[in-house]
């Protein structure tokens, strides 16, 4: 399977897009060359034999865990604007969208 | 008594009631301690100095109008720097969340300060805890106390290395692949990763959801069991909490293995484990012989696949947990706001998380992408039942599995830094209880080389009383919970 396959440094520039992490240019370099390595080591799972296991997404049998819709008091509305470094009267000041 | 910083969480409570020593007294040698040694160790990002003076006054007061006071009364308690306290900065080790201050507390804080603790202050970390080493922090490396050219483990490096050295009574850490078992071996300190499910998450900075717990990291393994009685049990703010009924840990304390079947994994004793680790955990197995367990060898045939399974695992739920980070709400924000939101989004991230979390992050969306999302995420998902198979076939014949927690002594700051895969090899033995979500702990049981090394005790769900039981056997009857570091 793709253990051999080596990534460029185009996809990992796609994939830190998708990630929305900037990287340097030395980055791409250094972190393209250690995915490799990292990537290629994780490929030995391909060996295990997997056929029809099912899936552990969790380890706890829960399903659908619900409780009772009670009003509880909130917070104040200043407490969660306490923490943004920019924010205009009782709002969060966000970056141009497009 | 000169120092009383020394007194354990199980003693202080007592003499804190009959007014003994006073919660004000003993915070102020522990501050004392602080003053003169975390220089040398950094084992703290933020001290709470006023607040905890203030919790200490209130405690005495308590005790001097005769009021009922909690479990911990004046226990003096760390907290790694990734589980939120209300009004005290909680910074994950990272220049993100730097100037974060949580308008709430985790629960397990709650249940602290109802057993009427004093929270001293935060402890670093590997940032956002991914490391094994603490040296990833965004405030620097902690030192190991036992040598200060050596890592003290990680991820809640700061929790172990403050506990040892005495600049706290006993500690919170959490522990995704080994975070509590690890930096508690390196140390010389008694870690315990509960059942997935037994302590509750609310207000634990995720990383990776499936595979984190909080749990206490203590220098004795009666006051492991005294801070597992406060901070377990249901809550219904985390969805993944168990309802089962809550528990008195102390009961377990009993010294007797008689007739307790040990397994011991031939994975966790092959190659690249070292004679070093190895050595002194075959001893100690051989103590409880002696005190009636009887040992077998056992075989976790998926354990070769373990680790890459849960680093994929591990970055895919990290890739997810930590997507909220975007410095609008809270967190980094850097003053360039040139560019669309996307824009301005990256460089956020770019700037505010360090090199590992960047890492992780990338390589987690990576193994979610389309294309890949089977050939990993599935797979390892897969690998992951299988592991659980193994451990469930070998709990039918054994009571607990042990082996050691590293494999290798603590090594030197900035030895594996630079090669991410050397790092996580460290994870290999500490990583399968957290992938099956079964109780671990580890218990000091030697020293090589001058330096510390762990017994790891893994157990049946929820079967955390067997564990305490036989640590506590080996314990009792050993003298390396008395030994501390020369500072």
């Amino acid at each position: 399977m793709g253990g051999s396959r080596r990534i460029p440094v185009e996809e990992i520039r796609h994939i830190a897009e998708l990630a929305h992490i900037e990287l340097t240019k030395e980055e791409e370099i250094v972190f393209t060359e250690q995915f490799n390595r990292i990537l290629e080591y994780f490929s030995m799972i391909d060996e295990a034999d997997t056929e029809n296991v099912p899936l552990t997404y969790h380890v706890l049998d829960l399903v659908n865990v619900y409780r009772e819709d009670e009003v509880h008091e909130s917070m104040k509305r200043d407490e969660p604007l306490r923490n943004a470094s920019k924010k205009e009267g009782r709002f969060f000041k966000s970056p141009r969208i497009v | 008594m000169s120092r009383i910083y020394e007194l354990m969480a199980a003693e202080l409570p007592d003499k804190v009631r009959s007014q003994e020593v006073s919660a004000e007294e003993h915070l102020h040698s522990i501050l004392e301690r602080i003053d003169r040694v975390d220089e040398k160790i950094h084992a703290y990002v933020t001290i709470a100095r006023e607040e905890a003076i203030a919790r200490a006054r209130e405690i005495d007061k308590k005790a001097r109008r005769g009021e009922k006071l909690g479990l911990l009364a004046g226990v003096v308690v760390a907290v790694k720097d990734n589980i939120c306290t209300k009004g005290i900065r909680t910074t994950c080790s990272s220049r993100m969340l730097e100037n974060f201050v949580p308008p709430y507390d985790a629960t397990v804080i709650e249940r602290l300060k109802t057993s009427d603790a004093i929270i001293i202050g935060k402890t670093n970390m590997d940032e956002f805890a991914m490391g094994s080493t603490t040296e990833t922090s965004y405030f620097g490396a902690t030192r190991n106390p036992w040598d200060l050219d050596k890592v003290p483990g990680g991820s809640s490096g700061g929790s172990a290395a403050a506990v040892i050295a005495e600049e706290a009574t006993a500690a919170l850490g959490s522990d995704t692949g080994g975070s509590i078992r690890c930096p508690a071996s390196y140390c010389s300190d008694v870690g315990l990763k509960p059942t997935y499910g037994l302590v509750s998450r609310y207000g634990l900075i995720s990383y990776a959801n499936s595979l984190e717990q909080i749990g206490p990291i203590t220098r004795t393994v009666r006051d492991c069991a005294l801070l597992l009685s406060v901070i377990s049990g249901h809550d219904s703010r985390d969805s993944t909490s168990v309802k089962i009924p809550r528990e008195d840990y102390l009961k377990y304390l009993i010294s007797d293995v008689k007739g307790l079947r040990i397994g011991l994994p031939r994975e966790f004793f092959g190659e690249g484990v070292e004679e070093d680790a190895k050595e002194p955990v075959l001893e100690a197995v051989g103590k409880l012989e002696e005190f009636g367990a009887s040992c077998c060898e056992i075989s976790i045939p998926a354990m070769k696949y373990a680790l890459p399974a849960y680093y994929i695992i591990a970055m895919s739920e990290a890739s997810s947990n930590l997507a909220r980070y975007d410095g609008l709400r809270y967190g980094y924000r850097d003053e360039n706001d040139e560019g669309n939101f996307d824009e301005v989004f990256s460089r956020n991230r770019r700037i505010g998380f360090g090199a590992e979390v960047r890492r992780r992050i990338i390589l987690g969306t990576y193994a979610l992408s389309a294309g890949y999302f089977e050939q990993y995420y599935l797979k390892a998902l897969k690998i992951r039942t299988l592991i659980r198979r193994d451990f469930e076939r070998a709990f039918k014949d054994v009571d607990v599995i042990i082996g050691p927690t590293m494999p290798l002594l603590p090594f030197n700051i900035g030895e594996r830094i630079d090669d991410p895969l050397k790092l996580y090899m460290c994870d290999i033995l500490t990583v399968p209880a957290n992938l099956t979500g079964y109780p671990a702990l580890s218990v000091p049981s030697g020293f090589r080389k001058g330096l510390p090394v762990g017994m790891q005790i893994i157990g049946k769900p929820f079967d955390e009383g067997t564990l305490l039981r036989v640590a506590y056997t080996f314990e009792q009857n050993t003298k390396y919970h008395k030994y501390r570091p020369p500072l």
